[in-house]
């Protein structure tokens, strides 16, 4: 499984790791990942670290996270984004809806 | 499973063994028929046709082998089982018999519970077989149908998502469809003031999901366009319908270009697309980044739809593109990307256009290999004139049917000045005339000047000779927004007045704003005759343009009232009538 999941700070916070490509393949692992993440979860960290690649069915899989999370309220941050990936979140001026570091 | 009746060819050159197979089967409950060689079995499946075969392998005439031969070809698709009746023993025999075409053998003489159990075995084969046949057959004529659909679908769609005038000679573009419909959408509409509107788009996912999409966003772009409203104007209404009808997670990257061939300049706005390029004469190639979100993102308070105004003269070209385009893969897996765009356009030679040396670079790059993705490339050439225009509207069968003695007076005042654009509505009231509709882009651009001045030069007082450097231009439309924010107690008030002709019609349009004006009466270009240059209030190229178009242009009050007559002809009328004389300039016939 390319997705994994773990609960940080006393398990308010959902830190969701994706592996390789995150793409229209990774759609239902990834909503299991935070429709399951549990009931105390108010925080969201996607790690990008080993992402190699992402695509536009991942911008709308983010999208879907955001809503589920609370829409505008929602907090949620992606990190350790390589080049490719940081690009493809720029051109999609992504950084005005999530705290990408 | 139920025992069922078979029907059963056999063929044996031997009566007794014959007669003994035969009663054997039928006391099974199967039907038989009996053929005495390998031809006559052939001859009688041919005929009869059989669930199932059983052939002595030694015959005269036609042999078994060459007879299972014969019924397995004409049998075809369909599965019947041919059992060889044998009492060789030679295990090559044995194997030669299912070399050619048999499923089995049976020896001889027969054991009843093993050939029962033996037709039970290949009766059950028989029927999978078919069933898989049944299924096979049924998949293939769905996807026939769903494919009919698809193209019946496609025909709808195209007619709502029409390529407009993307076929205009300063338009080139190729679009590559990745399935019956395509995720990109590429729309071309020339505006009523002559200029032109176009919208790339790329919706997430492709197939019917992005076509579903796809088919608002055409109806709001060609409906809005014709009707003059402004490239802001249009990402606006497609934004708000796109947020409401799409599922979240799915949404439009997209990038509106507004040209104005007139004034020189192009609006730009990319909400997710990557950079466009604008290429100007004498200045290294200028990136137009993406600077939005997507559309169907933001809910309608939260989007900012306004576009950036570059200059752009003749020979100049903008160059848009999907992220098909990037995604073109090498051999080796490596993409294209934004690199690769900003690589071959550094390494463009003169005289070459920026299409073609992204096309071939794009092409030997990805070696044909399939595109990924849906891949749009789209390049426009700024041209010289105003050479598209609005196709007339067929079916005029009366022009003088409709509204033609009319007047209304209409304000604009505070901050809606900043907000909202009140020519699509003024056009429209104009466009109830049906004689006046073959003219809307005459009527438009009349109307356009008049605002843009009032608005620009009377309200926000915009000096127009700014707009001639780079520089300058910049800074025109950071103070024009900045202004804009600030006005509250201006208003421009337009009165217009639409009056039968025998010949025609007359427009009268007075157009009244709140600033200072200027005087009018001691202007060298707003007296007749004056050398034409830029006056403090209308730039020469504006007030030339209302001089053409109208039979008379007249300034009233401190110069910040003016008044135009626009007289249009029918196309059959007399040319002299009612002691008016048809307008010189006002109704050419271009």
């Amino acid at each position: 499984m390319p997705i994994h999941t773990r609960l940080a700070d006393d398990g308010d916070t959902l830190v969701i790791r994706i592996e390789g490509r995150f793409d229209f393949s990774t759609h239902q692992a990834f909503r299991d990942a935070y429709e399951h993440g549990g009931s105390k979860v108010d925080r969201y960290v996607i790690d990008l670290s080993d992402t190699t690649y992402l695509d536009s069915s991942a911008l709308g899989m983010l999208l879907l996270l955001r809503d589920h999370a609370g829409g505008d309220s929602s907090r949620i941050s992606i990190r350790n984004c390589n080049n490719d990936v940081r690009r493809i979140l720029a051109i999609s001026n992504f950084e005005q809806l999530f705290a990408i570091k | 499973m139920t025992p069922s009746c078979l029907r059963i060819l056999i063929a044996d050159d031997s009566d007794s063994d014959r007669l003994i197979l035969k009663t054997l089967l039928c006391r099974l409950g199967h039907r038989v028929q009996a053929a005495r060689d390998g031809a006559e079995a052939v001859e009688l499946f041919r005929r009869e046709g059989a669930d199932l075969v059983l052939l002595d392998a030694l015959m005269p005439r036609m042999d078994g082998m060459e007879a299972a031969r014969e019924i397995k070809s004409l049998a075809g698709d369909r599965l019947v089982p041919v059992i060889f009746l044998t009492s060789l023993s030679d295990a090559e025999d044995l194997a030669r018999c299912l070399a050619s075409g048999g499923d089995d053998f049976l020896t001889k003489p027969y054991n009843r519970i093993i050939l029962d159990a033996k037709l039970k075995a290949f009766d059950r084969m028989r029927r999978m077989h078919e069933a898989l046949a049944e299924q096979h057959a049924l998949a293939r004529e769905r996807n026939r149908q769903l494919l009919d659909e698809q193209t019946t679908a496609r025909r709808v769609f195209d007619n709502v998502a029409h390529t407009g005038c993307l076929d205009a000679a300063n338009i080139r573009y190729h679009a590559s469809p990745l399935s019956i419909f395509n995720g990109d959408v590429l729309f071309a509409s020339p505006r009523p003031d002559g200029g032109l509107l176009v919208f790339l788009g790329d919706f997430t996912g492709h197939g019917l999901p992005a076509a579903m999409g796809a088919m608002p966003v055409a109806e709001i772009f060609y409906g809005m366009a014709a009707k003059g409203f402004s490239g802001a104007d249009v990402l606006r209404e497609i934004n708000q319908k796109l947020k409401r009808i799409l599922p979240i997670g799915m949404f439009c990257c997209g990038a509106m270009l507004e040209v104005d061939f007139k004034a020189g300049q192009i609006g730009i706005w990319n909400g997710g697309l990557p950079e466009g390029w604008l290429f100007r004469a004498g200045a290294s190639p200028r990136p137009l980044p993406s600077r939005h979100l997507p559309l169907g993102i933001l809910p309608p308070e939260q989007f900012r739809a306004d576009l950036t105004a570059y200059p752009a003269s003749t020979g100049d070209t903008v160059l848009l593109m999907t992220d098909g385009v990037l995604e073109c893969q090498a051999s080796d897996g490596t993409l294209f990307g934004e690199a690769g765009v900003r690589r071959c356009l550094r390494r463009r030679q003169q005289g070459e256009h920026p299409f073609d040396v992204v096309f071939q670079a794009m092409a030997d790059f990805s070696h044909r290999a399939r595109e990924a993705d849906d891949l749009t490339l789209f390049s426009l050439d700024m041209i010289d004139r105003t050479g598209l225009a609005l196709r007339p509207e067929p079916g005029e069968s009366s022009a003088l049917s409709g509204p033609s003695e009319w007047r209304c007076e209409y304000e604009v005042r505070g901050s809606t000045l900043a907000e909202f654009n009140p020519l699509p509505l003024l056009l429209h009231i104009c466009m109830e005339v049906p004689g006046l509709r073959a003219r809307s882009g005459e009527v438009y651009l009349l109307l356009s000047e008049l605002y843009n001045n009032a608005l620009e030069h009377g309200i926000l007082r915009l000096p127009s000779d700014w707009k001639r450097s780079p520089d300058g231009f910049g800074q025109y439309y950071r103070e024009r927004q900045r202004r804009l924010a600030e006005v509250s107690d201006h208003g421009i008030v337009f009165r217009l007045h639409h009056a039968r002709k025998p010949w025609g019609g007359r427009l009268r349009v007075t157009c009244e704003d709140t600033g200072d004006g200027f005087d009018h009466a001691n202007h060298p270009v707003a007296r007749d005759s004056g050398p034409v240059g830029d006056g403090p209030r209308y730039a020469g190229r504006g007030l030339m343009l209302l001089k053409r178009l109208a039979r008379t242009v007249t300034f009233h009050g401190r110069g910040n009232c003016v008044e135009i007559v626009y007289d249009w002809r029918l196309p059959s009328a007399p040319s002299i009538t009612d002691g008016c004389p048809p307008p010189a300039a006002g109704g050419r016939d271009d």
